[in-house]
């Protein structure tokens, strides 16, 4: 072969490398004034419903009576800062286990024939219980509280992420696998550096669903089985009449959520440096 | 370089698809052709009439359902570094950069990665693509994808370059630098190639032969020599002899067609 092929001054300029925007949710362009006065008029037409005494607002406190209990209750106790700790390692721990039993036995389900005809069926059978339905068995199954928390968590976001990992493999493109046999790759290599790299995307899908639906779930479980984690804390808030309590919960589960889904995308971005370059 | 690899011979080679609930689809039938090496045979023929299925089984994808395979007198088995394609949509994957996209061949085979670098870079610069390597398939056009794949392609030294309609999908005039790329690659390589098209003035600008190809169930209707004089330039697409093959071409295509449709 020659050297002699070269572009052109000509190719050059029609082959300009296209120029991609890295994506990235946490780059909120609209943050601008009108953001901030959002976000102004939501809390003052709260506070004035609840100055008023509009229809339904008699029982629900104002944005300055939860901001004082929360400072002066809650801010500085350790007990509101174990039920965030709490109420985050169940959601660790339930969706930790969903990945790691869920990746495989999506990838299982996609590629080997044998054991998805053996197991799809039951897997499909199970899927459409909500996993709050799993409650009552849970306590029952599992020796500890703890455990069947974190059970119910688990079951909410494994067949999220089982199923979507499936679908993944089902849609890789048949010539990123044929053109690694040309190439001689062996079958591990193919499964290594073919397969797993084509279904992270799936693998990002289902774990920005499964870390939502984790908290959904956990939230749900403590106020009915627990007594403990920021669940508990909001029900318990109800329960005694203390409405301040309740939306200092909310919040708290609102920001825990965030945090938890910064965290996911942070991790989605380390494993696919090519979807934001 | 021309001990001339890559002779493909195909005889009687039928292949019809049975898909769940829907009729067969006879997609090839009583299809026979002899690719001779080194020489660029383009195959043409409209779309779904069977091109690519006839590229899958000589890169031995897809067995053929009757009818025999041969590469240099080997059956064809499997798929193997002796016959790779130039998939219609890129094939490049998109998780590793061009130089591992490049290099994944070489290693598979367990080839050293210092050599495979090395023959990598010196591939790359060569097609425009050195100060690429790093970059992933996504930040590239689709020009320096297409040369990206051949580059991936050809560190293998296969015996024979099959491509697959690779040039569809690009702008008119990134499908025409790229048409004059692989040209002057094929000119200078003598490299065995299967070129599939449905674009006629593709074929005529390329090809050393032409195999008409019958709609579905597809086999070879008619072969055209197309002895314009290379090395090849886009101004021979205006000559006499150019002209003579098109009507040559166009007659046998719309012969092809039946009778029902003359106007």
């Amino acid at each position: 072969m020659s050297d002699e092929i070269s572009t052109t001054a000509n190719d050059a300029s029609a082959n300009a490398p296209v120029k991609r925007r890295a994506k990235s949710r946490w780059n909120i362009s609209s943050w601008n004034w009108r953001g901030f006065v959002s976000i102004a008029c939501f809390f003052l037409a709260w506070q004035g419903a609840v100055s008023l005494e509009l229809p339904g607002f008699t029982k629900i406190p104002g944005p300055s009576e939860v901001v004082h209990t929360f400072v002066n209750d809650y801010l500085f106790t350790q007990s509101y800062w174990n039920s965030w700790l709490v109420s985050f390692e169940r959601v660790f721990w339930g969706f930790a286990l969903a990945q790691i039993i869920g990746i495989p036995f999506g990838l299982f389900l996609g590629t080997s024939k044998l054991f998805n005809n053996l197991v799809f069926p039951v897997f499909e059978m199970m899927r459409p219980i909500p996993p709050l339905a799993w409650v009552p068995l849970s306590i029952l199954f599992w020796p500890t509280t703890e455990s069947s928390i974190i059970f119910i968590t688990f079951i909410g976001a494994f067949f999220i992420i089982t199923i979507n990992i499936y679908d993944g493999v089902r849609s890789i493109k048949q010539e990123h696998i044929w053109l690694a046999r040309s190439l001689g790759a062996s079958r591990i290599r193919i499964f290594r550096r073919i397969m797993i790299p084509a279904v992270l995307p799936a693998i990002a899908v289902g774990m920005t669903l499964g870390i939502a639906v984790t908290w959904n779930v956990v939230i749900a479980a403590e106020m009915i089985a627990s007594d403990s984690g920021l669940g508990r804390l909001t029900w318990e808030g109800y329960v005694s009449s203390t409405p301040p309590v309740v939306i200092v919960g909310m919040i708290s589960i609102g920001i825990a959520g965030y945090l938890s889904t910064m965290i996911v995308d942070i991790i989605e971005r380390r494993m696919m440096p090519w979807k934001y370059k | 370089m021309s001990s001339a690899q890559g002779a493909l011979l195909g005889t009687s080679l039928a292949k019809t698809y049975h898909v769940k609930d829907q009729p067969p689809v006879e997609v090839l039938k009583d299809c026979s052709f002899e690719f001779e090496p080194a020489m660029l045979n383009v195959v043409m023929g409209t779309s779904g009439c069977g091109k690519s299925t006839l590229a899958h089984m000589l890169a031995g994808y897809v067995r053929p359902d009757q009818g025999t395979l041969t590469i240099d007198g080997e059956p064809i088995t499997d798929s193997g570094p002796d016959r790779l394609v130039v998939f219609q949509e890129t094939a490049l994957w998109p998780w590793m950069t061009v130089e591992e996209n490049v290099v994944f061949g070489p290693l598979s085979r367990g080839g050293s990665r210092s050599k495979a670098v090395a023959a990598s870079n010196n591939l790359l610069q060569r097609f425009g693509l050195g100060e690429f390597k790093d970059k992933y398939p996504g930040q590239l056009s689709g020009g320096m994808m297409r040369r990206a794949e051949l580059a991936q392609a050809l560190i293998n030294s296969p015996k024979v370059m099959i491509l697959d309609e690779p040039f569809r999908g690009l702008d008119v005039m990134t499908r025409e630098l790229m048409q004059e790329y692989y040209l002057k690659l094929f000119e200078d390589t003598r490299l065995s190639t299967v070129f599939i098209t449905a674009e006629l003035e593709e074929a005529l600008f390329l090809a050393d032969r032409i195999y008409l190809m019958s709609d579905a169930p597809g086999r070879i209707v008619k072969i055209i020599d197309v002895d314009l004089p290379r090395p090849r330039e886009i101004s021979c697409t205006a000559t006499k002899r150019y002209a003579e093959l098109e009507q040559e071409a166009l007659a046998a295509l719309y012969a092809g067609q039946g009778e029902e449709d003359q106007l």
